[in-house]
């Protein structure tokens, strides 16, 4: 169990992030703010695909396709009552004379995204290693092209634009903190052992009594809901939604940030995320004024390469820094990294 | 012809040979007897070149008029091709493959076509089944005669020097009977065989000499008769009582 | 619809399976030997389309030196992806391949971009294949009989090297057991880049046929044709090569019959249902048409 110091280790590392937020908020521009929103939303990503790839093992790539039905979800909730006649002529009358404030839409949106997990989860997750992540590349594609062909309610391949600009660094580190909170808590509890259990021997986890199926699908799940939620933050900082914006690239970003830090550890995937949507940002411009679209990419691939064959349980391994972790288990998690 | 000495060698973070030394003379039928996890397995992959030795030497004198060359460091393909020919566990038959393709397979690395045929004709004489079986899928053979083809195979390469590993491993008596029989056969051709058996009844009765391995050192060795009446082998592994 | 049409549909899907044939085929032979599903191939169906175009257009070559070139250069493709990337990657988990090829794919594409950007370029082949040739209702240009025969001869050619020669034996031998091949002295390492080489070769010569079929290519031209090859090597069950050219005209009739035959609203949902077709594949029927017992699709 935790110590009192650890849990005010905790609280403090917190609260310190909340005061970086205030300082940001009082003295840096609003680009370099929603660069750090973005920063924020891929630490969700990141540290939620790890709950369901790094803890159970399973290779998903579906993370966009889980952010798109909650980006959808949450911008249809709070898109404004008055123009949603006119651009979204196919929704039903009593969502089209709904709109919900920002945080309902997030979590209702991450619900969906959650649904959705189930419904593709349970056949899916039958398959095993590179079938699974083929399988789940094959669902991004799959959802980007309903969207794209149900116009009445998404506007199809043009999207949605002018959203409200609802999302601030306040709602995307309340969901950070949500996000790391819950990774800390699954990994820690019996539920994270049974999933690393199955992660690392999925015979004897299953002799042990763990349910196989319904174990991986609450993984995913979990994930989606995160990642749902995630996107209804993304569309909102974005102001504008497209089928586009959910693809193959964007699961290839996450996936790279988590195998980077190593699956398993949450606070791998933190820093990789942070570490590597700087970057991206940061390459950006310099692709843009010099005129070299994909050097970020490129640049990305390489890393990942060069990680997976030199260093492939990432920066972290599974483990938590020593000082983080609950004490007596800090062995048991240590050695899994192995 | 094959000096093993104080080998030591690690499976990934294990430590299963700690210095083993053993002697096969040309001509010989050697056993190595001993538990599960004892190392009979690496010694005959450290000896093909599928493991690499921490430390130790292996030298293989093929024959009399060559001089002796050290096998650490050489390729397995070299190995093989200096008439060290390994038959391994479980027996590794190609299944897709029919019985004659598993058979050339053995031959891979020879280019005497004449020779390959006639060594073919051989092989097929000694095993008449895998002969009448050549062009079946090898998956769809018996378990004997998967461990004959195994054999064959082997013996496709042209041996000076024979591993076998397990030959009688899943087999009926009798069937372990038949394959036994022919190893003194191919022995009396002039192979020299390295034989690790479970079954140490049958390996001590075909071999000249055995060494019984314990958890990665030689607990003991000799000639197979004297290796048959210690006390503490029958108690372990003849299921003798004393 | 007359019998004509549907005798053209069929035409036509043998055309383009011949193509998802060519370069099914390279993934089922990587599969079957390394258990590596390596979404770059695709990839080296784009370069080889390019290599054609610069051969072709650039160099101004005869057309014979030009495919001969591009069957070299696609084996060197292929060789070079498995030294630099897969090699030093062998035993580590499947998926971890298959990240490393996705990420290769990715690299590549970019690569592509970045020094060919990604405006189409338009491709013309010399004017005979153009000539149209109609044989009843049935009508075809030179360059679609040419793609035929073309992956008919490399097919048989590839079929009679993996059953007669030594290196065919070897290839099929490793694929069975790596570790018992090298017992056998087959040299693994040659073997595996032999299967790179003859994959890697074959999907740049389908390159060449998509640039001539199509007359326009860019450096993302790799990915569906890659993917729907994917399907049929999957379709025809992996590590199969006879499955694998069945998955490949099974795959383009498919589409033709697809696109020619359902209401123009539903090829919208084209690509969604190739992979819904993938995904029920792998659960209800993972062995596919000609694989042999799966080990860890389902």
């Amino acid at each position: 169990m935790y110590t009192l110091s650890q849990r005010l280790v905790f609280i403090g590392l917190a609260l310190a992030g909340g005061l970086l937020i205030l300082l940001m908020r009082q003295f840096l521009n609003d680009y370099i703010l929603s660069i750090a929103g973005f920063v924020g939303i891929y630490v969700i990503l990141a540290v939620s695909l790890n709950i369901t790839n790094g803890f159970t093992g399973l290779f998903s790539l579906g993370h966009p396709a889980f952010m798109a039905i909650g980006g959808y979800t949450c911008a249809i909730l709070t898109f404004p009552v008055q123009r949603k006649g006119y651009f979204l002529s196919g929704l039903p009358d009593w969502l089209a004379g709904t709109e919900l404030s920002f945080f309902p839409a997030l979590l209702i949106g991450g619900l969906f995204a959650a649904l959705g997990s189930l419904l593709i989860g349970l056949p899916v997750l039958r398959l095993r290693g590179h079938y699974l992540a083929v399988a789940t590349l094959g669902v991004i594609i799959i959802v980007q092209v309903l969207i794209t062909n149900m116009g009445g309610i998404t506007r199809g391949p043009l999207g949605l634009n002018g959203l409200p600009t609802l999302t601030n660094l306040w709602w995307v580190y309340l969901w950070v903190l949500i996000t790391l909170y819950l990774g800390w808590k699954l990994k820690f509890s019996s539920f994270g052992r049974s999933m690393l259990a199955i992660r690392e021997d999925e015979m004897a986890a299953d002799c042990l009594g763990i349910n196989l199926l319904r174990t991986r699908v609450q993984a995913l799940m979990v994930g989606a809901f995160l990642a749902g939620v995630a996107g209804g933050l993304w569309a909102h900082l974005v102001t504008a939604i497209t089928p586009k914006s959910f693809s193959l690239i964007l699961a290839f970003t996450i996936v790279v940030m988590v195998v980077v830090g190593g699956s398993g550890s949450i606070t791998g995937s933190l820093l990789a995320a942070v570490i590597f949507s700087m970057l991206t940002e940061a390459f950006r411009p310099l692709e843009e004024s010099l005129n070299v679209y994909g050097i970020g990419e490129i640049v990305l691939s390489l890393i990942l390469i060069l990680i997976l064959i030199y260093r492939p349980i990432g920066l972290f391994g599974t483990s938590e820094p020593g000082w983080l972790s609950p004490g007596k288990r800090k062995s048991l998690s240590g050695t899994a990294g192995d | 012809m094959l000096k093993i000495e104080d080998l030591h060698v690690y499976r990934g973070r294990t430590y299963v040979l700690k210095g083993i030394s053993m002697e096969i003379a040309q001509g010989e039928v050697v056993a190595l007897i001993g538990a599960n996890g004892a190392g009979k397995t690496t010694t005959l992959k450290t000896i093909s070149g599928l493991l690499p030795m921490k430390q130790g030497s292996i030298s293989y004198k093929p024959d009399r008029t060559v001089q002796s060359s050290s096998l650490a460091g050489t390729g397995v393909e070299d190995i093989v091709r200096l008439g060290i020919c390994h038959c391994p566990e479980g027996r590794g038959i190609f299944a897709g493959l029919s019985t004659a393709e598993n058979l050339m397979a053995g031959a891979y690395l020879r280019r005497d076509k004449a020779a390959i045929q006639e060594d073919y004709q051989r092989v097929c004489k000694l095993f008449p089944i895998l002969g009448e079986r050549r062009k079946q899928v090898a998956g769809s053979l018996s378990g004997g005669e998967q461990a004959m083809l195994a054999i064959a195979r082997a013996l496709m390469g042209r041996p000076k020097l024979l591993l076998l590993d397990e030959p009688s491993l899943g087999l009926a008596p009798l069937v372990v009977a038949t394959i036994f029989e022919m190893l003194a056969e191919i022995n009396q051709q002039g192979i020299t065989i390295l034989l690790v058996e479970q079954n140490a009844v049958m390996a001590l009765e075909l071999a000249h000499r055995a060494y019984v391995l314990e958890t990665g050192t030689v607990a003991l060795s000799g000639p197979s008769r004297e290796i048959a009446s210690d006390d503490r082998v029958r108690k372990a592994y003849l299921g003798g009582r004393t | 619809m007359s019998g004509g049409y549907i005798l053209q549909q069929l035409v036509n899907g043998l055309i383009l399976g011949s193509m998802y044939a060519l370069i099914a085929i390279g993934f089922t032979m990587i599969y079957g030997i390394i258990r590596l599903i390596n979404f770059a191939h695709g990839d080296v169906v784009m370069i080889g389309s390019f290599m054609t175009l610069a051969f072709l257009q650039a160099l101004g070559w005869p057309f014979y030196l030009v495919a001969l070139a591009v069957m070299v250069g696609g084996a060197l493709v292929g060789v070079a992806i498995e030294r630099s990337v897969f090699r030093p990657m062998r035993g580590a988990p499947q998926v971890t391949g298959f990240i490393a090829s996705l990420a290769l794919s990715i690299m590549i594409q970019n690569m592509g971009i970045l020094l060919l950007t990604a405006q189409p370029r338009n491709f013309s082949f010399p004017d005979i294949f153009q000539q149209v040739i109609t044989l009843g209702a049935v009508s075809f240009r030179m360059v679609d009989l040419v793609i035929m025969l073309t992956a008919w001869i490399l097919m048989i050619g590839l079929i009679l090297l993996v059953k007669m020669t030594r290196l065919g034996v070897g290839m099929r031998a490793t694929a069975e057991n790596l570790e018992v091949a090298r017992l056998m002295g087959i040299n693994i390492n040659r073997t595996i880049m032999a299967t790179f080489a003859i994959g890697g070769s074959l999907a740049a010569t389908a390159g060449l046929m998509y640039g001539g079929k199509f007359g326009q290519i860019d450096p993302l031209l790799g990915f569906v044709p890659g993917l729907k090859s994917f399907v049929a090597a999957v379709v025809g069950g992996v590590g199969s090569i006879a499955g694998a050219i069945c998955g490949g005209y099974i795959i383009g009739m498919a589409e033709v019959l697809f696109v020619g035959f359902l209401p123009p609203i539903y090829s919208a949902y084209r690509d969604a249902f190739v992979f819904g077709l993938l995904i029920l594949i792998l659960l209800f029927m993972p062995n596919g048409l000609f694989g042999k017992k799966s080990e860890d699709r389902a």
